[in-house]
């Protein structure tokens, strides 16, 4: 069954920014927060609570590979999409068509940063705030 | 600077509102965090000068691992204390070392007095000084919204600031980092007030490739496992620190009433469980750790009739419960934590708070002092009366205040009560009555706390005897210069053993043998001991209160002679080593 994370049990949430840290190294090769594919930030302080923007793993049409010009981004099993650096114009359409604000551009390679649901952020989340689930597509 | 053979200074002078960025290849020698610290305090100190002298410089620093190895999460301040008038050297988390980080800066070095009160925001290529004139009077929080609002860059910045207390110049104020952790001891606050200096706020989004993958994850993910998967943190994360409250009253060597007891007969109300039970809403960590000991507890408080309450939420810990607990007699989880948030409110440092309070309640008892000084009838357990008494002495508000805002030293050596006005070399003491290990190595600790050589941790796990405990003080304190060059939390010193901290070392391009440590580690030992040395410090000065050798401690009642023959020979191994060269 293919799988997509979910940033489901973010109440538990420490702040510790692992899942960033990690997603930027084994996925960009950098020490880096801004290029990480999620994005937790608190609400406004501290006190305020964690949340994470990530990509929401959708299922049949994708707003984000819709609004690609070029073809760079292709639906993934499980949810999502993958893509396709060559065919990329860094256009930043897809940042604008995702309505859960999760693509990010990268402004040294001029790409989008799309996330794979590669599971990197679940494995050092240390209070499974972040799981791989099951998803059917 | 990781991969690079240089450390990264960015000096502000508030004076000229002139910045710097310096390029020190000789700091290498110096690893980072305490090491680059120490080294700059003592070329920009002005020893002839007051510790509240424009002149005086602030540093922070982080090391080459700082944040992208687990819990390296630390930043260390240096400065004069205006406290103890000598070394001052304090530690917080938060985000602030992940920040710097990013922002490319191993140290920050601030120097001269803004001309009205401002704030610093400072990020990659920038640095920038900016009026504070309207934050000036408002509480640690509150500015912290103001800066949170004006300035970029959400969720990767870190907020430093002060309240009252350290511009009223108390000197014990602290500064609030992020909300939750603090540069708690030895009064920054204060010397962040006598710049004008209200607030700092670094911000960093740079991104560094990483040269050899393989072997960084290959290390980061054996680190992260010991840490989240064995015993040796779980301890921080459940309870927290507030576990010990029942360990050190079951033993004897908590602190009670001003040092008049080491035990009482009440403690469930202040355990970890019943904190945990009744408080506990969240946990929260450093930016790097997965371990997540930050505690937030919450209370109720009816801030006006026809039931309006707000629910109010501060950050718990040992040491908190022990100074704003079990040592001014409050009694119940619901009073420390009203405590705790008045003294986060007025930037102050919370030990040294609770333990001023806790010798001007026993010196109003004993007539010393009277109530017309005091201005609340100060009695252990009144919770209302501390909570004035708090206020007052942040804001200085007669003379007595203001001069029990210097610290329980100066209080007690003009009022009198010197023998129970509980403080080791001025600064004010931590909460573990353990026995000799704990009493002098604060004494003997270059920044008499606790944590410079976890005396405590002597007597609660071996047998005393005078060589044996000044060879623990002495091996702790010269490795403790280590892991603090690198920043490393010392809740995970267990984890980072030396074959650790090679590996990590290698892997930010620095390698460095075992002998290579160690000499780093003397070298800089030796330079907190010679910036003590200029500053007029003398071991053989310290004069210990005689409350210690009077309440029976948790190894058994202590004999003043012991104690200064363990200071003694310590002092001897110093001078021993300075001379050495």
């Amino acid at each position: 069954m293919p799988k997509a994370m979910r940033a489901s049990g973010m109440k538990k949430c420490i702040g510790c920014f692992t899942c960033m840290l990690m997603c930027s190294a084994y996925n960009q090769q950098n020490h880096s927060i801004s290029k990480s594919a999620i994005k937790v930030a608190t609400r406004g302080g501290m006190s305020s609570g964690f949340q994470a923007t990530v990509c929401l793993a959708c299922k049949g049409s994708r707003a984000c590979a819709e609004a690609c010009p070029s073809g760079a981004l292709v639906s993934r099993r499980g949810g999502g999409v993958i893509l396709k650096k060559d065919l990329c114009i860094g256009c930043r359409k897809c940042q604008t068509a995702c309505i859960a604000n999760a693509v990010n551009f990268d402004e040294e390679t001029h790409l989008p940063i799309i996330c794979r649901h590669c599971g990197v952020c679940t494995r050092y989340c240390p209070h499974s705030c972040l799981v791989m689930e099951d998803s059917d597509d | 600077m990781i991969n690079e053979n240089f450390i990264r200074v960015l000096h502000i002078d508030l004076t000229s509102e002139r910045v710097h960025i310096y390029k020190r290849e000789d700091l290498n020698d110096y690893l980072g965090g305490v090491g680059v610290a120490a080294k700059l305090l003592e070329e920009y100190m002005r020893p002839e000068l007051p510790p509240l002298a424009p002149e005086q410089p602030i540093v922070l620093a982080i090391g080459a691992a700082s944040t992208i190895f687990p819990v390296i999460t630390k930043t260390t301040a240096m400065f004069i204390s205006p406290l103890t008038g000598e070394l001052g050297e304090s530690y917080a988390g938060g985000r602030l070392a992940l920040t710097m980080f990013h922002a490319g800066y191993d140290a920050v070095l601030i120097t001269g007095r803004a001309k009205n009160p401002s704030y610093i925001s400072v990020r990659e290529m920038l640095a920038e000084i900016k009026d504070a004139r309207a934050f000036w009077g408002m509480n640690a929080d509150g500015v912290g919204q103001y800066i949170r609002m004006r300035e970029a860059f959400s969720g990767k910045r870190s907020i430093l600031r002060i309240g009252p207390a350290g511009e009223n110049l108390c000197s014990f104020a602290s500064v609030c980092v992020d909300t939750y952790r603090h540069f708690g001891r030895l009064g920054l606050g204060a010397v962040f007030g006598s710049k004008n200096l209200k607030a700092l706020q670094i911000a960093g989004d740079r991104s560094i490739p990483i040269p050899d993958f393989k072997k960084y994850g290959s290390v980061y993910s054996e680190l992260y496992k010991t840490v989240t998967s064995t015993e040796i943190m779980s301890k921080y994360h459940d309870l927290g620190t507030p576990v010990n409250v029942v360990v050190l009253n079951e033993g004897g060597g908590l602190p009670v009433e001003n040092l008049n007891a080491a035990s009482t007969d009440n403690i469930e109300e202040l355990s970890g469980n019943t904190f945990a039970k009744k408080h506990l809403v969240r946990k929260v960590a450093c930016t790097g750790c997965p371990v997540g000991c930050i505690h937030i507890g919450q209370f109720r408080r009816e801030f006006d009739h026809g039931y309006e309450y707000e629910a109010v939420s501060v950050s718990y810990d040992y040491e908190l419960i022990f100074a704003l607990g079990t040592f001014l007699g409050i009694k119940n989880s619901d009073g420390v934590l009203e405590l705790i948030e008045a003294v986060e409110e007025l930037g102050l440092d919370a030990m040294s708070c609770g333990v001023v309070l806790g010798w001007a309640t026993e010196a109003l008892k004993k007539g010393i002092i009277s109530e017309d000084m005091t201005i609340v009838p100060l009695d252990f357990g009144s919770l209302d009366n501390y909570l004035e008494a708090a206020r007052y002495l942040a804001y200085a508000e007669n003379e007595f205040y203001a001069d029990l805002a210097k610290g329980v030293k100066h209080a007690s050596l003009k009022y009198g009560g010197y023998d129970f006005g509980m403080q080791i070399a001025g600064n004010e003491m931590p909460g573990y009555h353990t026995g000799y290990g704990a009493l002098t190595g604060a004494a003997v600790g270059a920044r008499h706390s606790h944590l410079c050589n976890a005396g405590y941790s002597f007597d609660q796990s071996k047998p005393f005897d005078i060589e044996a405990l000044v060879d623990y003080l002495y091996a702790e304190e010269v490795e403790r210069c280590l892991l603090n060059s690198l920043t490393i939390c010392l809740f995970a010193r267990k984890v980072y053993d030396r074959d650790r901290i090679m590996k990590v070392l290698d892997c930010v391009g620095k390698p460095m043998t075992n002998e290579e440590l160690d000499r780093a580690a003397l070298r800089i030992f030796k330079t907190k001991l010679r910036i003590k040395q200029k500053l007029g410090f003398k071991l053989g000065n310290v004069k210990l209160p005689k409350r210690f050798f009077q309440t029976p401690s948790m190894t058994g009642q202590l004999k003043e002679e012991t104690a200064a023959a363990v200071i003694a020979a310590f002092e001897k191994r110093c001078e021993q080593l300075l001379a050495a060269d």
